[in-house]
């Protein structure tokens, strides 16, 4: 690659781009506005700066980049328009996502909890996006989230990022971790660059800064400083700031674990947790108070000397182990036969992996939005008789599995379409597989419409329909 | 432009059909074999055959030391099982066949890649690329930017960067993978007709020249039927036996 090749001015037509306004002179790349006649939207293309005796890391990033970005589909990436050859011309064009990136909140904080929830609820939706598409990123920072103008937010930057049906360019190049420094988890620190749950530490980082104005680990430029991290414990956010409330608190601690097995087991199961707070398992890490003593610093440095990172299988493998399982229950309605059948193959679902997370969801139907007064006395009470119902309908699996409180959730949707309103409520949580009952009697389906058969339809992700068969020679009630 | 790859066919119809039917549905404009049609299996005959055909239609072949010891008769170094096997085969070829597989090239340079059975650095010495080692030897033994080898029952795929850094992976079946230019790339496309990496199901790989990506496939096949035809022709019962296991 030689530098004269790649130094571009406005003006100028790269493969039919023209160069239009250089938005940002960066370390390692530039970006210019480009249009072509070709391509509508707004577009943004990235040039590596070549200098001559720049980080050879700078170089293979942009080729990682160049190797996994055109992979990559959906709203959480910037879309992928073209490249040019990495030997003679090296750049990308790719979606123009305007405005800012979250870089500029930092100097804000800290935030307000409910922004510092929905930040880290839509970070966390994109990143398990990302690892169901085998890539970690694994550079999760502020200056690499934007958002849409609808709120998604979109990861960039993937220089350091590595697929896990790619070779990894990076994995034998270099001797020094590779990341940000703040944001590096331990595995990568310790060089391991397979764990997808370094993105959940990086957002946890992220999350930690945005609730207390600090950084959990400082800034270091040395590994030696960076391994610190490996050992010692960051000051409880509350402790910086005593309105972060106990489930904040313990979302961050639980990231910024030092073993990846104790965060969360996937980025889907953090959205759940920062969109459903309330139904979150509190552990003594919500309720820790200012710094750990140095007996326990100690003991952590004892216990981090010479432990090497455990390797968990590919990106894919992990999800695979985590899945979020929803059982919508229609409690009030459903025939006893049904519930025991839709328990039974609930159970059997979550038996198989030990780390997947069981959603109960019911749905009270409401009329059009306005019309109901659910805040009232009787709207109260029906909504907690829908919760009483599920958490017993789902007692048997609980006590039969040993489910933790962390992994089993109720939900109960005011909706006038239940339908809609479990599709949606999958959507937003990410849920892999749906399981439902499906109506018994044909006459009732075809006057009320079948729920199920909706759900089938527009549902994102699996779902499994319940039926308790009819006996032989049963006629159906009409 | 997009090439497929089969190597090791070692004498396996079922395998070697299933693959050739595969690459066709893929689109392959054009085949290259990478040696060891015979040994081990029930049908030299026909695969050969099928080979000798496809060479005279353009196809790639270069030799294996499998199809050189059936050519020239087996030498002493060989395993006890393969010996047995190539004694055999000997016996299923016509003479133009003997000559077919004698007289095939080492090496073969075509379409701006390496094609050899064993390495670049030593063809004719069966050197096995086990690991970044060798592939780093072979490698450097050539200018070549894509070099496709057999020999290696595993699929693999080796990569140099122009400051010499190696590194390896290990493919995912169906996932094209950009193998661009500046950097060199050994292959391994793995077995057809004898996989050892755990997987029974054929191998094989597409290289897309236009795109400069290579994928790698696995396609099953009836190794039940393959292996009763080595066990019925007295071959080794284990030459069958490891069809299942992919061992």
């Amino acid at each position: 690659m030689s530098g004269g090749m790649v130094n571009f001015s406005a003006g100028e037509m790269v493969d039919g781009f023209l160069l239009e306004e250089r938005l940002h002179q960066g370390g390692m790349a530039n970006l210019w506005r480009v249009t072509h006649p070709e391509h509508r939207g707004p577009m943004l293309m990235k040039v590596p700066r070549i200098k001559g005796g720049e980080d050879p890391a700078t170089i293979v990033g942009f080729e990682v980049e160049m190797m996994i970005l055109p992979m990559l589909r959906g709203v959480h990436v910037p879309r992928f328009i073209a490249k040019g050859d990495f030997a003679t011309r090296p750049y990308i064009v790719m979606e123009h996502i305007p405005g800012e990136s979250l870089r500029p909140r930092l100097d804000a904080a800290p935030l307000p909890i409910d922004e510092i929830a929905s930040i880290g609820a839509r970070v966390a939706t994109a990143l398990h996006d990302l690892h169901r598409q085998h890539v970690i990123h694994l550079d999760v920072k502020p200056s690499n989230i934007l958002f849409r103008p609808t709120g998604e937010a979109v990861l960039v930057d993937f220089g350091l990022s590595r697929h896990d049906h790619l070779p990894d360019l990076l994995d034998e190049e270099f001797n020094l971790p590779m990341g940000t420094g703040p944001y590096m988890s331990p595995e990568q620190v310790q060089f391991l660059r397979s764990e997808p749950r370094s993105d959940l530490f990086a957002l946890g980082v992220m999350l930690y800064h945005l609730t207390t104005g600090q950084r959990p680990f400082g800034s270091p430029d040395s590994v030696r400083g960076l391994r610190e991290r490996l050992y010692q414990q960051p000051v409880a956010p509350r402790r910086h700031r005593p309105d972060c409330p106990p489930w904040l608190q313990e979302i961050i601690l639980r990231c910024l674990e030092v073993k990846a097995d104790q965060r969360h087991p996937s980025a889907a199961h953090l959205a759940h947790d920062l969109l459903h707070p309330d139904q979150m398992p509190l552990t003594e890490r919500a309720t820790r108070d200012g710094a750990p003593s140095k007996l326990q610093t100690w003991r952590r440095w004892f216990s981090a000397l010479g432990a090497e990172p455990s390797v968990r299988g590919t990106v894919g493998d992990q999800l695979k182990r985590a899945p979020i399982i929803l059982a919508a229950v229609d409690v009030e309605n459903a025939a006893e036969p049904l519930l025991d059948l839709l328990r039974e193959t609930v159970r059997r679902l979550v038996a198989t992996e030990p780390g997947a997370r069981l959603a109960c969801v019911g749905v009270m139907r409401i009329n059009r939005i306005g019309m109901d007064e659910l805040t009232d006395k009787a709207g109260q009470s029906l909504h907690v008789k829908q919760l009483v119902g599920l958490k017993h309908w789902a007692r048997p699996i609980a006590q039969g599995l040993g489910l933790g409180t962390g992994l089993l959730t109720f939900h109960v949707l005011e909706a006038p379409d239940p339908a809609a309103a479990i599709v949606e409520f999958a959507r937003r949580t990410q849920v892999d597989h749906i399981v439902m009952g499906a109506r018994a009697s044909s006459a009732l389906r075809r006057y009320l419409g079948s729920v199920s058969s909706e759900v089938v339809a527009q549902a994102d992700c699996t779902v499994t329909v319940v039926r308790v068969p009819l006996a032989q020679g049963e006629v159906e009630d009409s | 432009m997009k090439l497929a790859l089969i190597t090791d066919i070692h004498a396996n119809r079922e395998a070697f059909e299933a693959c050739l039917e595969q690459a066709h549905l893929h689109g392959a404009d054009r085949l290259a074999f990478l040696g060891d049609f015979v040994g081990y299996g029930a049908d030299p005959g026909w695969v050969v055959e099928q080979v000798q055909d496809l060479v005279a239609q353009g196809a790639i072949a270069v030799r294996g030391n499998h199809d050189e010891a059936v050519a020239r008769g087996p030498s002493d170094h060989l395993v006890e099982d393969a010996r047995r096997a190539i004694e055999w085969t000997r016996g299923q070829l016509t003479p133009a066949q003997l000559d077919f597989l004698g007289t095939l090239p080492y090496t073969r340079e075509d379409l701006g890649c390496l094609f050899v059975h064993a390495n670049a650095y030593a063809p004719s010495a069966w050197d096995y690329i086990l690991g970044r080692g060798e592939a780093v030897r072979s490698m450097m033994a050539t200018e070549v930017r894509h070099t496709f080898c057999g020999h290696v029952h595993q699929p693999a795929l080796y990569h140099l960067s122009s400051t010499g850094k190696i590194a390896n992976f290990t493919p995912v079946p169906g996932v094209a993978v950009p193998v661009p230019g500046h950097r060199q790339w050994l292959a391994l496309p793995g077995s057809c007709g004898q996989p050892r990496d755990g997987n029974p199901a054929a191998s094989w790989a597409m290289f897309d020249l236009a795109r400069l990506t290579l994928a790698f496939h696995r396609v099953p096949y009836d190794h039940d039927a393959t292996a009763a035809k080595i066990i019925a022709a007295g071959l080794p019962r284990a030459l069958g036996d490891r069809l299942h296991q992919g061992t």
